[in-house]
């Protein structure tokens, strides 16, 4: 809209919203998610269906080791904490906070990669490999994509840090903000999921 | 070079005309190709392998390289004029959509020149798509569809948010002209339906690619999970063709009978019911699966339930001609050959519900008649009359309704020959997807009429290019409302300015322009004074995005492959060429995500230059 380049100096409370780009941008990516879900639901039946198919290989319960996971977890779940302060942050249109907040839930996702990567070397050596047997394939694959989310998340919430110190938070870049927040939730509820059906069900048998 | 930038919702639709039509003829072609292997018993033009290639690309050419990008191109060229929008809430995402399926297409059809098409069917049942069974073609299919899919899911996103946010003051959502529903019901379905369909292909190339096991049964892997995976995407992708058909019937019915249409809610409640079904009734596909009675039975009832909001469309078709000044215009007779044909086809679907009838039926031609008579009677058929009705408003000019009664008769009597007598082959015993048959069994003439009707079908269609070709010939002459209409797209001339309105227009009720008529006004009240109009900017980025998906598809499919030249093998099996891909299509994000597009305004002393050549 033609009032988003002089907007700056008068930011609205929800700067995000105040644009009909913001607000398409907002919805349409609440839609995506809509698919995301369907698309990680659609993983999650895959892996129920295949998760005792191990053809003699080694079985849920014998592999999973809850501390790594668990660490995971609570760091994940931190780094929706963070990035919720980053949301804050932007309707009081504190910029520095913002960013700074959004570079913690980078480093905290980028933590809890190391430990997804150090998780799946330790599965490879005990033979947990992708081609072992279906179990395998399907935790991969769920896990994995979850994985590639975060790492993508990381990337795109890096970029988006350098922008915001380069134009400042504008009402072109605060929809930005808005919807890497919302995809980093999005990874968090995918994990507790995760956490849930595939480690602490695998535990249980 | 500017149909590659153009990020304008009217010439991305012609572009998915081009394209899709393209597809339409590929799939026409392999139809007949395939008709004539069975026009007589024991003929051996096409045998065993290069049937199943014909048969497996012709269906899936044609559902989704075909039906999908001609619906998307009537979306893309007619909702947003309907609901009163200057364009679609993400233009740039759009060209992005369009770009994928292109290349996803391309990379499909690529397959014949690569080595062999897929050979598993449309539906690429595993174990028979593994990579034991079937050839290198299934790649090119999990590769391509997969492209393709994700353009289609960007498009769905698209029109749901167009149609939420951008319509004009006074466009509540009942006042929304059928087809711009549809296209909304469509839209969600897409939404749900595609990322399931998605993850069964990264799944089968998973397993094809990288050796993995899903479908593995020696591994642990279960071979049933792919039909579900396919059918619950496959069943929804029926009613996303199917809906916006009906959509288009709707306008054509009420505008040629010079009638409101007979139950508008009913008729939006109905499509919300079909969507909503669409997704409870996957299983019938898989009765002769073994999923057992209790699952057979609730899908059987499911599956009829669809008939009675089915049926009410059909009744207030039926209702809005009652009593209306029929017009026979070429897009009416398709719409009026539409309702019975695809009664019939929905006649078959409640006997096909039936778990215990379904045994018989299964994998005969019963079904492959089945679902012609739906997908072409109800869905080309649909297609066909929304291009007629439409064709002024998209290019500007009439198409011949002479040449077009022509094309009419051929198709409509032709697409009967060919599949009435199916039915009946069906129920005999003909199986589908087999590439002979031996003569004196009571096929011989059943098949040799279907022949027929392909080839008449085959004459139609060649006399709608032909009608393409001389129209496109004539001067731009076509005036704004045609056929004496009544929504918001034949307020404007033909065909619609870049800016699609000068002014947005004030709704004030159901059939928006027609209301105007009736109260003696010669145009829509403008919502908003005459000012500069705000556009967005052309893009290549989408085209290179999804040539980088295009790379990268390649790089993954030939990950394995050893080639001739060494320099080859070291690009391929190391995926240099995947990620270089892959490259592309990030940088292209990155650039996206970084400079900002502050788009152009079109002042107001040329809109009013505009004016005066209207």
């Amino acid at each position: 809209m033609a009032n988003a380049h002089h907007a700056a100096g008068a930011l609205p409370a929800e700067p995000e919203k105040a644009t009909l780009e913001g607000k398409n941008k907002l919805l349409g990516f609440w839609l995506f998610l809509g698919g995301e879900m369907v698309l990680f639901g659609t993983l999650f039946a895959t892996y129920l269906t295949l998760r005792h198919g191990t053809a003699g290989g080694v079985s849920a319960e014998h592999l999973f080791k809850l501390e790594t996971v668990g660490w995971s977890t609570f760091i994940l779940l931190t780094s929706s904490l963070t990035s919720v302060f980053a949301m804050i942050a932007m309707h009081r249109h504190q910029l520095k906070a913002l960013l700074g907040w959004l570079a913690v839930t980078v480093l905290l996702g980028l933590s809890f990669l190391g430990l997804e990567i150090y998780e799946f070397v330790e599965y490879v050596h005990e033979g947990h490999t992708f081609s072992a047997n279906a179990f395998a394939t399907s935790f991969y694959t769920l896990v994995g994509f979850h994985g590639a989310h975060v790492a993508f998340g990381v990337l795109w919430i890096t970029l988006l840090i350098l922008q915001g110190l380069k134009k400042g938070l504008t009402v072109v870049t605060a929809p930005k903000f808005y919807v890497a927040s919302l995809y980093w939730h999005f990874i968090d509820v995918v994990w507790v999921f995760i956490f849930t059906v595939v480690y602490l069900m695998g535990k249980v048998g | 070079m500017d149909w590659l930038t153009t990020v304008d919702h009217k010439k991305i639709g012609i572009l998915y005309f081009l394209a899709g039509g393209f597809f339409f003829l590929a799939g026409g072609i392999e139809a007949i190709l395939i008709r004539i292997q069975l026009m007589y018993p024991d003929l051996h033009i096409f045998v065993g392998g290069t049937f199943n290639q014909l048969l497996t690309m012709h269906g899936t050419t044609m559902i989704f390289l075909a039906a999908m990008p001609l619906l998307f191109g009537f979306m893309n060229a007619i909702v947003p004029l309907q609901i009163g929008a200057r364009d679609v809430a993400f233009p740039f995402v759009n060209s992005l959509g369009f770009w994928l399926f292109f290349f996803g297409g391309l990379l499909l059809n690529l397959s014949w020149f690569m080595g062999g098409a897929p050979d598993a069917g449309w539906t690429a049942y595993a174990p028979l798509s593994s990579d034991t069974y079937s050839g290198r073609g299934v790649d090119f299919y999990v590769v391509g569809l997969q492209i393709a899919g994700i353009g289609t899911l960007i498009g769905g996103i698209n029109f749901l948010v167009t149609i939420i946010n951008m319509r004009a003051p006074g466009m509540t959502f009942m006042r929304m002209p059928l087809f711009t529903w549809t296209a909304f019901i469509t839209s969600a379905l897409i939404l749900f339906a595609f990322p399931a369909i998605t993850v069964g292909l990264v799944e089968l190339m998973f397993d094809r690619l990288f050796n993995g096991n899903f479908f593995e049964v020696g591994q642990g892997g279960n071979v049933v999970l792919w039909q579900h995976l396919f059918w619950i995407f496959g069943h929804p992708e029926v009613y996303i063709l199917i809906l916006p058909a009906f959509g288009i019937i709707s306008e054509v019915v009420s505008t040629f009978s010079k009638k409101v249409l007979f139950g508008y809610s009913s008729m939006v409640f109905a499509t919300m019911v079909i969507g909503f079904l669409g997704f409870m009734v996957w299983a019938h596909h898989m009765f002769a699966t073994g999923l057992g009675p209790v699952a057979n039975s609730i899908f059987g009832v499911a599956t009829m339930a669809i008939a009675v909001p089915t049926g009410v469309k059909i009744f207030n078709w039926l209702f809005t001609m009652w009593g209306g000044h029929i017009r026979f215009t070429v897009a009416n007779l398709w719409a009026l050959g539409f309702i019975p044909t695809f009664v019939m086809g929905g006649v078959t679907g409640v006997m096909l519900a039936v778990p215990t009838a379904d045994f018989q039926y299964t994998d005969s031609y019963f079904v492959v008649a089945h679902f012609h008579y739906v997908i072409v009677g109800g869905l080309i058929f649909g297609i066909f009359s929304g291009l007629y009705y439409w064709w002024p408003k998209i290019t500007g000019r009439l198409l011949s309704e002479g040449v077009g009664k022509v094309h009419f008769w051929f198709f409509f009597i032709g697409f009967h020959l060919t599949f009435f007598p199916q039915h009946f082959l069906g129920l005999i015993g003909m199986p589908r997807r087999v590439f002979t048959y031996l003569p004196d069994q009571g096929l011989d003439t059943m098949n040799f009429i279907s022949s027929i009707g392909a080839f008449l079908m085959g004459i139609g269609t060649i006399a709608f290019m032909y009608n393409m070709i001389i129209t496109g010939m004539k001067k731009k002459d076509a005036v704004n409302d045609p056929w004496d209409a009544r929504t918001l797209e034949w307020a404007i001339p033909s065909p619609a300015p870049e800016y699609n309105f000068k002014q947005t227009p004030l709704v004030r009720g159901l059939d928006a322009l027609w209301k105007e008529k009736m109260a003696g006004n010669k145009e829509m009240t403008p919502a908003e004074p005459l000012g500069p109009i705000h556009m967005p900017s052309g893009s290549i980025l989408p085209f290179f995005m999804s040539l980088g998906l295009f790379i990268a598809g390649f790089g993954f499919m030939y990950g394995k492959h050893t080639f001739e030249v060494e320099f080859f093998n070291t690009l391929f099996n190391n995926y240099i060429i995947a990620g270089f891909g892959l490259a592309i299509t990030l940088v292209c994000m990155l650039l996206r995500s970084v400079y900002d597009d502050h788009g152009w305004h079109i002042e107001v002393e040329e809109l009013e230059e505009k004016g005066v050549k209207a």
